[in-house]
Formats: C-alpha cells, sequence, structure tokens
C-alpha cells in the first residue's frame, strides 16, 4: 500500500506580509492607488501643519481677558475664562457640586457592570437604572431633603446637553423596543396604534416636534396647569426618538430566523419569556451598529433645543461669543463644542465596536 | 393487518390521538382527514415524498402549525386556540428540528437549561445537573461551555436532542433530524435517537433514514399529498408494501 507523504508548511513571500506587505496591498498595488495614495499625503500636508500652528504653536493659553490675545493664532484664554458657564450654563456656582456628584455617582454605580466576574449583574444593572434617576433628579433639581431647588430654567451647558441625551436614550430605548414587538405583534388593534405613532413621530421633524412642546401645547392645557418646559422637550425627544430606534429594532426582529420562534415555542416559552430570553437578546445583538448610530444623531440633536431657548452646550457658547467683552471668538467657542461633541459621539461608537466584539458568540449568518 | 396496528386500533385512546385533520394553506389542502392513534412507548417513523404534509402533520401536533378541522388530543389536552392548553402540550412534547435552532447567543449549558428554569421553574443548579446528565446521555458534556456556533453539525443536533430531553417531555418529534447533516455525521446523531428509543420513549420521527425506521420503528406511516398512503409495521412496509404509491416511492430511495 502506498503512503502519501505531505509537503512541509514553508513560510509566505517576504513581501507579502509584515509592513512591506501592508504597504504594497494596501497604498501602492496599482499606478491608480499610487496616485490616491500621494495625493492624500499632499492633501494632509496642506491641511495638518497650519492646523497644528493655529491651534497648538501660535495659540494663547494663558491670561484673564480679551487682551490676552496677542498672538495670530487661537485663543484658548476665552474657553478657560468661560469653561464653568459652558459646562453649567446658569447652575449657580456654589451648587455645581451637587452637578459633579451627580456624575461621580453615575462613573462609580455603573463602574460594576463592566467587571465580568460580578455575580447578579442583570439584578444590580435593574436597581441601578431604578434608583440612580431619582437620586440624580434630587441632586440636579433638589427642592426636597434639604437640597435647596434648582429650577430647570438655570440648568445649561454640557450638563444639560448630557441630560437630555441620557433621558432621551434611556426613555426612547425601551419605549422602541416595545413598540418594535408591537408593530410586528399578532394582534391587529396593537399593529395599528404602533404603527401609527412611529409613522406620526417619524414624519414630524424634531425642530417641529421641540416648538409644538414648548410653545403650542400651553394653548392647549387648561389654565394654570403647566409643566416644566425642559420636561416636555424631554417627552418629545423620548417620543421622536423611539420611533427610530423602534424601526431599528425591528429590523433585527426581523433577521432573526423563523426557526428561533419556533424552537422557543415548542419548548413552551410564552410571548414575553420568547422575547426576552432568547429573540430579542439576538436581534438587539444584531442592530447594535444601528442603535449606536440614532444615540448619535440623539445626541447631537440635543443642540436643536436651542429653538425653544434652553441653554445646552452650543447655545451656551453661542452665548459667550456674542458677549461684546470677547468679541471674535466665535472660532474657538465653535472648535470647542465640535471637540466635546466628537468625543462624546466617538466614545459611543468605540463602546458599541468593543460590544459588538464581545457578543460575538462565533454564529455567523 | 399487523399485530402492532390492530393493537393500536383496539386499545384505549393514545397518548396523541389524531381525529379527521384537515389543514389548509391558504387555498391550498395540505392534510386531508389524518386518523392516527399513537399508545405510550411507540415509535413511529412518517415518510413521503417532499410536499406530502409528513412535516405539517408533525408539526400540528404542538401546535407550530395551526389545524382547521379535527381533533387533535395530546396526553389527554386537545389542542385549540386556548394558549394554556398549547403550552401545556409544549411542556410535554419536545421537538429536533431539520436545522437544529440552538439559540446562539447562548452556551450549549444555557441552551439545555433555559426552558427548565423558565417553564418547570426549575432551579438553576438543579436545571444544570439536568443538562449535564443529558449532555453526557448525548455523549457531548465537555462541550457545554461552548457556543452552538463552535459545533459541528452532528453535535449541534445532538445538543439539540439534549435540549429537548431536559423538560423531560413524554413524546419527542423529530422534523428530519439528519437532513442538514454531512453523511459522515448522520450516524452519531442516529445512534443518539435509537438508545432513546430503547428506553421506551414515545417517538415519531420524520425521516428518510430507512434503516433507521427499520431497526427502531413499531409502524411506518406512507404520506402522500397529505392523506396517509399506507400505514404498517416495518417488515410489511418494506417487504410488501401494499400500494403501488408506496413502491414507486420505495424504489427511488432504496438502491
Amino acid at each position: 500500500m502506498q503512503t502519501h507523504t505531505f509537503k512541509p508548511d514553508m513560510p509566505p513571500p517576504v513581501l507579502s506580509v509584515g509592513v512591506l506587505g501592508w504597504l504594497r496591498t494596501n497604498l501602492f498595488s496599482s499606478w491608480f492607488n499610487t496616485l490616491l495614495t500621494l495625493f492624500a499625503v499632499y492633501l494632509v500636508w496642506l491641511i495638518v501643519p497650519p492646523l497644528i500652528q493655529w491651534a497648538f504653536i501660535e495659540a494663547d493659553w494663558v491670561g484673564t481677558t480679551r487682551a490676552d490675545c496677542t498672538s495670530d493664532g487661537a485663543c484658548w484664554v476665552f474657553i478657560q475664562q468661560r469653561f464653568g458657564q459652558f459646562m453649567y450654563g446658569f447652575y449657580p456656582t456654589e451648587l455645581r457640586w451637587r452637578v459633579d456628584l451627580t456624575v461621580w455617582m453615575a462613573v462609580i454605580g455603573a463602574a460594576p457592570l463592566f467587571i465580568p466576574q460580578m455575580p447578579r449583574k442583570a439584578l444590580y444593572g435593574l436597581c441601578f437604572l431604578v434608583v440612580y434617576p431619582l437620586l440624580a433628579y434630587w441632586l440636579l433639581h433638589g427642592g426636597f431633603f434639604g437640597l435647596s431647588t434648582v429650577p430647570t430654567s438655570r440648568w445649561g451647558g454640557l450638563m444639560l446637553t448630557l441630560v437630555i441625551a441620557s433621558v432621551g436614550i434611556a426613555g426612547a430605548l425601551p419605549l422602541g423596543i416595545v413598540l418594535a414587538l408591537g408593530r410586528r405583534s399578532d394582534m391587529p388593534a396593537i399593529r395599528v396604534l404602533c404603527v401609527t405613532f412611529i409613522e406620526f413621530w417619524r414624519g414630524v421633524p424634531l425642530i417641529t416636534v421641540l416648538f409644538m412642546s414648548s410653545v403650542m401645547l400651553p394653548l392647549f392645557l387648561p389654565e394654570g396647569l403647566s409643566f416644566d418646559k425642559l420636561m416636555r422637550a424631554l417627552i418629545g425627544v423620548i417620543l421622536f426618538q423611539s420611533a427610530y430606534i423602534a424601526e431599528v429594532v425591528r429590523g433585527g426582529l426581523q433577521a432573526i430566523p423563523k426557526g428561533q420562534y419556533e424552537a422557543a415555542a415548542a419548548m413552551g416559552l410564552g410571548y414575553w419569556r420568547m422575547m426576552g430570553l432568547v429573540i430579542l437578546p439576538q436581534a438587539l445583538k444584531l442592530v447594535i451598529p444601528g442603535i449606536v448610530n440614532t444615540f448619535i444623531a440623539l445626541f447631537k440633536d440635543t443642540s436643536l433645543v436651542i429653538i425653544i431657548g434652553l441653554f445646552d452646550l452650543l447655545n451656551s457658547i453661542k452665548q459667550a461669543t456674542t458677549d461684546p467683552a470677547w468679541i471674535g471668538m466665535a472660532t474657538e467657542g465653535y472648535v470647542f463644542a465640535a471637540l466635546i461633541f466628537w468625543i462624546f459621539c466617538f466614545g459611543m461608537s468605540r463602546y458599541s465596536m468593543h460590544l459588538e466584539r464581545k457578543l460575538n458568540t462565533g454564529h455567523k449568518r | 393487518m399487523s399485530e402492532a396496528i390492530k393493537q393500536s386500533i383496539s386499545a384505549e385512546p393514545g397518548i396523541i390521538q389524531m381525529d379527521g385533520v384537515h389543514k389548509w394553506y391558504g387555498e391550498f389542502h395540505v392534510l386531508k382527514d389524518l386518523n392516527l392513534n399513537v399508545q405510550q412507548g411507540e415509535r413511529i417513523v412518517l415518510c413521503g415524498p417532499s410536499g406530502s404534509g409528513k412535516s405539517t402533520a408533525i408539526r400540528c401536533l404542538n401546535r407550530l402549525e395551526e389545524h382547521q378541522q379535527g381533533r387533535i388530543v395530546i396526553d389527554g389536552t386537545e389542542l385549540t386556540h386556548d394558549l394554556k392548553h398549547i403550552e401545556a402540550v409544549r411542556r410535554e412534547v419536545g421537538m429536533v428540528f431539520q436545522h437544529f435552532n440552538l439559540f446562539p447567543h447562548l452556551t450549549v449549558l444555557q441552551n439545555c437549561t433555559l426552558a427548565p428554569m423558565w417553564v418547570r421553574k426549575m432551579p438553576k443548579r438543579e436545571a444544570e445537573e439536568v443538562a449535564m446528565h443529558y449532555l453526557e446521555r448525548v455523549r457531548i458534556p465537555e462541550q457545554a461551555l461552548k457556543y452552538p456556533g463552535q459545533l459541528s453539525g452532528g453535535q449541534q443536533q445532538r445538543v439539540a436532542i439534549a435540549r429537548a430531553l431536559c423538560m423531560k417531555p413524554k413524546i419527542m418529534l423529530f422534523d428530519e433530524p439528519t437532513s442538514a447533516l454531512d453523511p459522515e455525521m448522520v450516524k452519531e446523531v442516529l445512534d443518539t435517537m435509537v438508545s432513546l428509543a430503547e428506553d421506551g420513549m414515545t417517538m415519531l420521527c420524520v425521516t428518510h433514514e430507512m434503516g433507521f425506521a427499520r431497526t427502531v420503528a413499531n409502524r411506518v406511516i406512507f404520506l402522500d399529498k397529505g392523506e396517509i398512503v399506507e400505514e404498517a409495521d416495518p417488515d410489511t412496509f418494506f417487504t410488501n408494501p401494499k400500494n403501488e404509491r408506496t413502491q414507486l416511492f420505495l424504489s427511488q430511495i432504496l438502491h
């Protein structure tokens, strides 16, 4: 009988691996690709050095007034001087510790959720989600248990942006999931209700929603009954964004094979357990990019509250640039705003990528 | 008429009863007047050409498909629109699918403990013990902490069998359990099913594995165009089929 001898493994050609290989395949694979690479390098050379010159080398870093902005570059003194206002808006200076404490509590409270070995994580997470908003409201707004009231009209800056974004996200996600389930329900009444809701809110611009909530709604409410402007804006944002989340989640639900529903049903799991234990964990994992996309859009859309006179980060900066004492600081202000928005949005994007990798169980469909 | 059939007809109502079951998909009449009485511990093999309604028939037994006429009674509970009845039946009836349908986001062990914990309200530790017992039964306890996506098709199907067994069902339904497998993996799944049959489980299998039918089945039922064309014990069925449609079918698959 003959025995087949297998050939030994050999190393790959030098030019196909390592830095050289990477450069060859990615940057210089053809003459057209080489041309593009050179053009891109030229563009970078055109843009980056002047930017560094303006933002760092020729910039003013120390001082207290407009008079200290002497060089040709950026004047970061403006940002330094108005930093408090950009972060807290008109929140009373002596009470800003309450905002800081709220943020620290969020960081410390959420930290255990990121420890893999933590026991009873789901239960802890649920408690945190219930307890933290109440605590945050008490700290930020006050008015009971010995804390003085800070009306929402004095909230502003990054703090207000974060409040709108986080309440919007925390409210819109669960509502959106319920709407998505409702839209795929077997019961016609529920389905029609959900479709109507989703199509209504998706068909209206957010600006209109905010405007309606702040200007029109009070006209319809009976005399004497009014509730907080921020509250109305928050409800508007939640309802608006939940319609988008619902459609994203529905996409995920439709991507789950029928066999998964059947297997869950055949085991005797009822509707809610089937959805909660089998379908939604898979569907939500599939649509993480879409959900985070919506969250990022939501975070940036918070700046639209300018239309109803709330002073979020962008509006605070806009306000400060119109100050006669700081004339001509608009560029610095908006660059700073862009940087803050970018940091948060990029953070969300990176976290979603991490989450996708972590939840990947090697099942490719 | 063979002993097995005489027995099942004369005996009192069995654990599965289908009386005059009809089903339509829109205008298409899929199941026509199905009558079946299965005693506890019986092993039935359903076969037939594709589109004959054999999968639909078996899926009606745990209401994954709804029949529109006739009665289906499983272990004393009639399948109606009542959700309570449907869930009660599903608790006692395990099902294994052609495409396994394991939950890809859960480990093998979690796949097996899910239903016992949430439907039977079994404590986690006990559910895990039961799961490990059945995973040993299908000879893959070492894969318990892996995800389904990391297993071969044959292993996945054995996990699916273990998962169904963890609910300690009275009846097991198999819907073409080996059709999606590579040829070299068919045997490991069939062996598992044979050992299950030897333990006296009531089984209904839709399958084209005629070797399995021959060794395990008490009765082989041949369906075509939604009707039971022939019903016999395996010996009679394979060596002396009465109906010409059955003969044609057998000549096409046994070669």
